[in-house]
């Protein structure tokens, strides 16, 4: 009877350990519940990371290594860079989901003159961008509390332009399912300046793929799609006319090679790996305001 | 247990579960205009407690009146009614709303307001009645009341699993809310019908 109690409390004890949220080389520097997620920001023993899950199963919304801060620790976010080869040179960028805020830190010294709008739903990711991975908001990057689809809308509204419209809010446990649809991806193509483009970061397993793949072809009909084998994510570019060559591509990725370095993005690889191939069921019933249930399809293969 | 005692537990089951499903679609059919944000949910959980404590306050005081199925049965058709506008309504009351309130939260109070409050009053009215219907006895009044909130929040129940798992996986929402109308369009339709069984309760 004893022998069993005590089994049993090495079991439980062996199950905190091996469940427990942070494995032992990692710190918990901060953790926060709030309207929307578990924030946790955990020191690892190279880099530091931004969680929205205590589970540690789930990925991590956006690292920097501290040593090496302009180092992109993520393929996907590397992977959005490529969105200067579409638009070499935009003025004006929007940016919805700011994460750890890599992208839009990216950008803003990337582009001396360029005049960033991001917009995040969730104030308590904004204070732990700043806090902790170096966000800093100024005359040229600006944070709009808001859910996207709301600002999207508004900017229509008073007719607002960007030249480049970056997605990247659908990471995690949960998809905004309203930030998927063909109603959505058509406001934001209405908000594109003339040779403007949209670099949306999206999911490249499961069924959610094909909806996602013919959703954006009913919006912007040909778009590039950028999958590499050792990312979960493809990233798709579309733009609001038709699609630069892929000449045009190489050009800019030579002309952007060099500052990009310190960024560790691989852009002359990019433009040979950007596809409109449509590798997707065609007859894949697009997502609408009407029939959207991302979150549902996420989940099955 | 008589037909009558049947019917109308099935027309409260039915009840519960329209308003629950109505309360899911709710989210989603603001989302495209306000978002979805954790007040987007405030407004339409404050507007369907709202509705449904008007809808238990007059169901209550027109079960005063000669009640009868034909009337309980009515009241599904007008709830059937009312419903299906919202299919149509739904886009140009909230662009309506978008272009006069900033702010999100009382855009979608707003929004949620001139859409949801009469479909859910009706059917709040429906818990009531349906206890006066049965109630033949002081003493059982408590065990009716309890049989019918069992079966109504049993179809609460249902209406929310079955919209939020599988309807919006199947089916468009504009073709979910004409199905609940039609449903209630249908049992109400069939408590007029059968009338008659008032008669002999």
């Amino acid at each position: 009877m004893r022998n069993a109690t005590i089994i049993a409390w090495v079991i439980l004890f062996a199950c905190a350990v091996t469940t427990g949220p942070v494995a032992a080389d990692q710190q918990v520097l901060h953790q926060e519940q709030s309207l929307y997620h578990t924030i946790l920001v955990v020191a690892e023993p190279t880099r530091l990371c931004l969680k929205f899950s205590v589970r540690e199963s789930i990925r991590n919304q956006s690292c920097v290594d501290p040593h090496d801060p302009k180092r992109m620790v993520f393929g996907y976010t590397r992977m959005m860079m490529a969105a200067l080869l579409v638009v070499p040179e935009p003025r004006t960028v929007l940016v919805a989901g700011l994460g750890g805020g890599t992208l839009p830190t990216a950008l803003a010294a990337l582009l001396p003159d360029v005049r960033i709008d991001v917009v995040e739903i969730d104030p308590a990711v904004v204070k732990v961008a700043r806090t902790y991975f170096d966000f800093q908001e100024n005359e040229r990057v600006r944070v709009h509390i808001r859910d996207a689809r709301v600002f999207v809308k508004r900017a229509l509204q008073r007719g607002r332009q960007y030249d480049l419209v970056i997605l990247d809010a659908y990471s995690g446990d949960y998809i905004p399912e309203h930030l998927m649809t063909a109603e959505f991806l058509d406001e934001t193509r209405q908000l594109l300046a003339p040779g403007g483009a949209v670099a949306a970061n999206t999911f490249a397993t499961s069924q959610l793929y094909d909806h996602e793949s013919e959703t954006y072809r009913l919006v912007f009909g040909e778009f590039f799609n950028l999958r590499v084998s050792t990312s979960n994510n493809r990233v798709i570019f579309a733009t609001n006319g038709p699609l630069p060559s892929k000449a045009t591509l190489r050009a800019n990725s030579r002309a952007w090679r060099q500052a990009l370095g310190p960024y560790d993005v691989p852009i002359t690889s990019y433009p040979r790996r950007m596809s409109t191939k449509v590798d997707w069921d065609p007859t894949t019933r697009p997502l609408t305001d009407q029939y959207s249930p991302a979150n549902l399809l996420k989940g099955s293969r | 247990m008589t037909s009558r005692f049947l019917l109308i537990n099935a027309l409260a089951f039915c009840g519960g579960f329209s308003i629950m499903s109505l309360e899911l679609l709710g989210g989603r059919i603001l989302a495209p205009w306000f978002g979805s944000s954790i007040y987007v949910w405030g407004s339409i959980i404050t507007v369907f407690m709202l509705s449904l404590s008007v809808g238990y306050f007059i169901g209550g005081r027109l079960s005063l009146h000669s009640p009868s199925l034909a009337k309980f049965g009515c009241m599904f058709l007008v709830a059937a009614a009312i419903l299906v506008p919202v299919i149509y309504l739904a886009e140009p009351v909230m662009i309506w709303v978008f272009d006069r309130i900033e702010d999100p939260r009382y855009g979608s109070l707003a929004a949620s307001l001139v859409l949801f409050v009469a479909p859910t009053v009706v059917l709040g009215m429906i818990s009531p009645y349906s206890v006066r219907l049965l109630v033949r006895r002081t003493e059982e009044s408590g065990k009716v009341a309890g049989t019918l909130y069992f079966v109504s929040t049993l179809g609460s129940a249902l209406g929310t699993l079955a919209t939020s798992f599988y309807f919006v996986l199947w089916f468009e929402m504009d073709t979910i809310v004409a199905v609940l109308a039609g449903t209630l369009l249908l049992l109400g339709t069939v408590g007029i019908v059968c009338r008659g069984l008032d008669r002999h309760a």
